[in-house]
């Protein structure tokens, strides 16, 4: 077995102190099971490629910027980067869909089938529980404001007369559950995505 | 005979990014500079 003489955390905090090649170890050491990971997801090259210099230059920012902490290892944090550039990839995809420029037009570019596959109406389920069961979680005047106004389509001038408290302070509470609800999220590593 | 219906999945070989990748990388990183101001953080790309 290949035995690792530097570990990552040591490399890291000689880059961070100015040490370039430390950064060139670290990417040889790890580049085969990012890029991996990137291609499993979205299974192109090309697009692999973009992804994983756009996860590094995000890695060489921060740790330039003096904001990464050593909390966790390094691979997963870069993981975890990568995975998000992912979803923001595919989000962007989604927003705007590609035309295959392969010669002729093909019309099922442009349209799609709007009802959801078996597998996606399950996703979404999920989805949706999880999201109910955060709401939960929150302190009950949020989470009163937020059922109104999300579920309930109410407006915060209404929500406001329901209540019986300022538009100011429904619009702090909301925002108040927004916060704590992110946070949940956050700690917990929930994916609310599909 | 059992029939196995699973595809073998299609595993492409070499998979790492190009050199241009890494080298773009590792020159980005060289020219990336930070500089500290007043508590703001400002980056300069210096070829």
């Amino acid at each position: 077995m290949k035995k690792e003489l530097i570990q990552d955390a040591e490399l890291v905090s000689n880059y961070i102190n100015g040490d370039e090649s430390a950064l060139s170890v670290l990417i040889e050491r790890h580049k085969q099971k990012i890029y991996s990971f990137i291609y499993s997801k979205v299974y192109d090259r090309d697009i692999t490629e973009d992804v994983f210099q756009d996860t590094f230059i995000k890695v060489i920012k921060t740790l330039k910027r003096g904001k990464y902490n050593e909390e966790g290892k390094f691979l997963p944090w870069v993981m975890r980067i990568a995975h998000n550039l992912v979803i923001d990839h595919f989000r962007k995809n989604s927003r705007m869909p590609k035309f295959d420029n392969t010669g002729e037009f093909s019309i099922f570019s442009v349209l799609s089938d709007s009802t959801l596959n078996a597998e996606k109406t399950l996703i979404k389920d999920q989805v949706e529980s999880d999201v109910r069961r955060i709401i939960e979680e929150l302190p009950e005047d949020q989470k009163q404001v937020l059922m109104m106004r999300m579920y309930q389509d109410m407006s915060f001038k209404e929500i406001s007369e329901r209540t019986g408290v300022s538009i100011n302070t429904a619009l702090g509470r909301m925002r108040y559950a927004l916060i704590n609800m992110r946070k949940v999220i956050e700690q917990n590593n929930i994916v609310l995505t599909n | 005979m059992a029939k196995i219906y699973s595809n073998a999945s299609h595993k492409p070989y070499n998979l790492k990014p190009k050199d241009e990748t890494i080298s773009f990388l590792l020159n980005y990183s060289k020219a990336l500079s930070v500089m500290n101001y007043n508590k703001m953080k400002f980056e300069a790309l210096l070829n």
